[in-house]
């Protein structure tokens, strides 16, 4: 005998079927009556299989052999795999390899070709420039390696007053 | 609460006669951002959830845009309030059933909103009447530009701006461009056009978005994809789907009036006739007879200037914004009531339709 098919959603005997064709690939939704009205799957020509897609793409692959954890957040493969959603984003680098299929599935490229916030970026850069250095200087301190040092301390100076005139030029 | 955006006048979907155009009633775009350093808001505890709320709502109100802007702690909200601030999209459901340390920011005319502690930290969005998605797309870019100068948004090289929902990665923006089609649906041909748009890597839905059926005619088009095209060739390629949507719309309306004029042109009567005089109507009958009476300004039968009641009307007829102004009557039938008198109250003002352009053709 045929096995039901099950609901994606809560995993209860699927009624509803959909079908939908994104970038030349056939996705296929099974749900179950209440899941399929809760998502909105009332007319399914109007509905897009995306949103969902992100989830089911993800349903729980029995014995997976790699449980990562997000050292930052907490978040754990099992969540990814019932929610869909990274937990913060540095999810984006534990969770890469698992990622990058969905994106395949969803979007038109896996690569940004957007805006890049600029001012964030190098202001982000300095930071860590400016911290490195501080580092280094500490270091060099501690070992008692004066030359060093000072080159840190002028390189330190240095970046700092171009910052400085950068905020002012603006 | 809410009680000064909901009665200003000047709010940019309740005026706008000069800018509005046939089929296109609006154009929204948005950005999904998210700070460094907190989880996003799912995941975030509610001490780092209000953190976020107030750095966040501190930045928004140093802004120039935000002058005069409206901060609303969506903790603060009845039911009813959430409800029309929904209904005129400027909060989503999502925000509406968040935890605790959700917000809104809403600028002064209603052109922009900033959610925070939505799916992510930040959801900007810009909204304009008519078809603009090049003008829209200048403001919330500026906008986003701006606020990134004081907040520090979780970016990748490889994977742009980085969101809770990889179906947001990337460039976080989502253009909705808001449609009536009435010529599409009432010919039969919604149907195909939603199939072949959404091979396309666009989404149609009904007004309410996500779930909601097409009251009215109205519906509301968006790109799906996020990453891997640029936001000008997002946005070029939903133009150029839209236009195509536009020309079908026109000739679907101008083969179904050669064809079926006389029934049109009763459906238009019909609808202002009831519209005009009713005293029970619901907000679905409200919504698909005004679709008929906004066809009306489309074909000359009604004057241009005209145009931006019908579209405050099909707000106004919404269920949170007739409780909202009765004051009154949760209960349905009441609901219905008060529309129908709100409804008759305007149509009062409205100058009698002019048939006779279209019922003899030179």
């Amino acid at each position: 005998m045929v096995e039901n098919l099950k609901c994606s959603v809560c995993n209860k005997d699927a009624t509803v079927h959909l079908t939908q064709i994104i970038n030349n690939k056939i996705h296929k939704v099974d749900l179950c009556a209440s899941c399929a009205q809760q998502k909105g799957v009332t007319d399914p020509e109007g509905f897009s299989l995306v949103d969902l897609l992100s989830k089911t793409a993800l349903e729980p692959v029995a014995n997976e052999q790699t449980q990562l954890a997000c050292p930052a957040c907490g978040q754990r493969t099992a969540d990814f795999r019932r929610t869909g959603r990274l937990g913060c984003a540095n999810c984006y680098e534990v969770f890469k390899a698992l990622i990058v299929p969905v994106l395949e599935d969803i979007h038109a490229g896996t690569r940004h070709k957007g805006k890049v916030p600029a001012d964030a970026l190098s202001r982000q850069s300095y930071q860590l420039k400016l911290q490195g250095l501080r580092e280094s200087l500490a270091h060099a301190i501690a070992g008692e390696a004066y030359e060093e040092a000072a080159k840190f301390r002028d390189q330190i100076k240095a970046l700092e007053e171009a910052k400085e005139l950068e905020i002012a030029s603006k | 609460m809410i009680e000064s955006l909901i009665s200003d006048t000047h709010a940019e979907l309740m005026q706008s006669a000069k800018r509005a155009a046939p089929v296109v009633l609006s154009t929204r775009i948005r950005l999904a951002r998210n700070l460094i350093g907190p989880p996003f808001p799912e995941r975030a505890n509610a001490a780092q959830r209000r953190e976020v709320l107030t750095r966040c709502s501190d930045q928004l109100s140093a802004m120039p845009q935000m002058r005069k802007g409206t901060f609303i702690d969506v903790a603060n909200l009845s039911p009813l309030e959430k409800q029309v601030l929904l209904e005129r999209h400027l909060i989503s459901r999502e925000l509406c059933d968040g935890a605790e340390g959700t917000g809104v920011y809403i600028n002064k005319g209603q052109t922009c909103s900033v959610m925070i502690n939505e799916e992510d930290h930040l959801r900007i969005q810009f909204l304009k009447i008519g078809f603009n998605l090049k003008s829209v797309w200048k403001l919330i870019d500026a906008f986003d530009s701006d606020l990134e100068k004081s907040i520090d948004v979780a970016f990748s090289p490889d994977f742009g701006y980085l969101t809770a929902c990889p179906t947001n990665l990337g460039t976080g923006l989502r253009a909705s461009v808001m449609m009536h089609l009435p010529g599409l649906v009432i010919s039969g041909q919604m149907e195909r056009v939603i199939r072949a748009v959404s091979q396309l890597g666009i989404t149609v839905r009904g007004l309410l978005g996500e779930g909601s059926d097409a009251s009215g005619h109205i519906f509301q088009i968006s790109n799906q994809q996020t990453l891997g095209e640029s936001e000008s060739e997002i946005l070029e390629r939903l133009a150029n789907v839209l236009k195509t949507i536009i020309d079908h719309e026109l000739n679907a309306r101008f083969k179904y009036l050669e064809e079926n004029g006389t029934q049109l042109l009763d459906q238009i009567g019909r609808a202002y006739g009831v519209l005009k005089n009713a005293h029970v109507i619901s907000s679905d009958e409200a919504l698909n007879l005004l679709s008929f009476i906004r066809l009306a300004v489309d074909f000359g039968m009604l004057p241009e200037t005209n145009r931006a009641d019908v579209d405050r009307l099909v707000i106004e007829s919404q269920p949170g914004h007739v409780q909202y102004v009765a004051q009154q009557g949760i209960e349905p039938d009441a609901r219905d009531i008060a529309r129908a008198a709100q409804l008759r109250q305007a149509f009062r003002n409205l100058p009698a339709l002019v048939f006779d352009k279209l019922e003899n053709p030179e």
